[in-house]
């Protein structure tokens, strides 16, 4: 018994409970409940709403419901070109979503800019110069394929959350690689 | 009414406005005339109203910059105007100074002028004059300089977002 009360950091619930189990059964019901943010920017929009559709059927693997405000959504989905004009109101929209709270940058654009990189003077170069990013999908479009990828390493990422820990896990980004 | 050529769209006009058209240039794909920018709000009313014109839809508002032009004639206004009773077209050149560009507004002739002049504003700097509302369109409110002049130089960053990044 002393080992796990070692490994466990928190002062209010040190010598009381054993958290794994609760852990895996949280992340399970969270990694199978993703909930997107209703919130398309520019082409990339159509694929994820593609994605949503009848064809790739997001429903099938734990996601799909497009919810119509920040404060009901776990993923954000930043899918098309982010401006100088739109990047405070993305930056707004992350800040009301609750913890814990995953980004994935879907697209050329939102990673580096994309074909607007040298002359795009009102394009933001890369979404994670505003919030964090936990999974980059390039393409330009991605396919659907892609996006469904991206967000089975939103759910892996999930899973390996702790209900104790009060910071934020993923500070390194994982990169889609598509093979 | 009938369709009417470009000979006889500019025959109209020189008829009621002798003084307004300064230029043709009629062999390109679209026939063009140059407007004397103090004479572009009587003309644009003459479209309008003379049901020989009949011009009552404004296409489009396009600003460019030319600064290898001579002086005073840099900025190039292009109004595209079609009628949709006579079933003809016309394209107006207004051409401004670069170091003031300002023509009057036709957002009371045709009300699709409104949101055009703006954005004409915003990406280029002609001041409509009379316009009620012309403020930027498509960049942020405090975004600096306008930027499809050719001498313009993007920001470096904007509100603490880097903008350079090769």
């Amino acid at each position: 018994m002393t080992e796990i009360e070692n490994r466990n950091p928190d002062p209010l619930t040190k010598n009381v409970v054993l958290m794994t189990a609760v852990d895996d059964i949280i992340n399970a019901t969270r990694a199978n409940s993703v909930w997107p943010l209703t919130f398309g920017l520019a082409c990339c929009a159509i694929e994820m709403m593609a994605t949503g559709a009848a064809k790739y059927d997001l429903d099938r693997f734990g996601s799909g419901p497009f919810r119509g405000t920040p404060r009901q959504s776990d993923l954000m989905v930043v899918a098309g070109t982010v401006t100088h004009k739109m990047a405070p109101r993305v930056k707004r929209l992350y800040d009301q979503m609750p913890e814990p709270k995953y980004v994935i940058a879907m697209g050329g654009c939102v990673i580096r800019g994309g074909p607007y990189v040298k002359h795009g003077y009102h394009v933001v170069k890369g979404v994670d110069l505003v919030i964090p990013v936990d999974v980059y999908i390039p393409g330009c479009p991605p396919r659907p394929e892609a996006l469904l990828e991206g967000i089975f390493k939103v759910q892996k990422l999930m899973k390996r959350e702790k209900i104790l820990d009060r910071t934020r896990r993923t500070t390194k980004p994982e990169v889609y690689q598509p093979v | 009414m009938a369709r009417l050529e470009i000979g006889q769209i500019i025959a109209v006009l020189k008829e009621k406005l002798p003084e307004a058209v300064s230029e043709e240039v009629l062999d390109g794909v679209d026939p063009v005339i140059v407007v004397k920018a103090e004479q572009w709000a009587a003309v644009a009313e003459l479209c309008r109203d003379d049901s020989r014109l009949g011009f009552d839809l404004l296409s489009c508002i396009t600003g460019v910059d030319y600064p290898e032009r001579e002086e005073g004639a840099e900025i190039e206004v292009i109004y595209n105007l079609d009628s949709t009773a006579n079933l003809h077209e016309l394209t107006v050149k207004v051409k401004l100074p670069r170091s003031d560009p300002r023509v009057a507004s036709v957002e009371g002739t045709w009300a699709t002028a409104d949101w055009h002049e703006r954005e004409t504003y915003d990406l280029v700097g002609v001041i409509f004059e009379g316009h009620h509302n012309l403020v930027r369109i498509l960049c942020a409110d405090d975004w600096v300089g306008h930027p499809l002049r050719k001498d313009y130089e993007p920001p470096d960053s904007f509100h603490g977002i880097k903008n350079v990044i090769y």
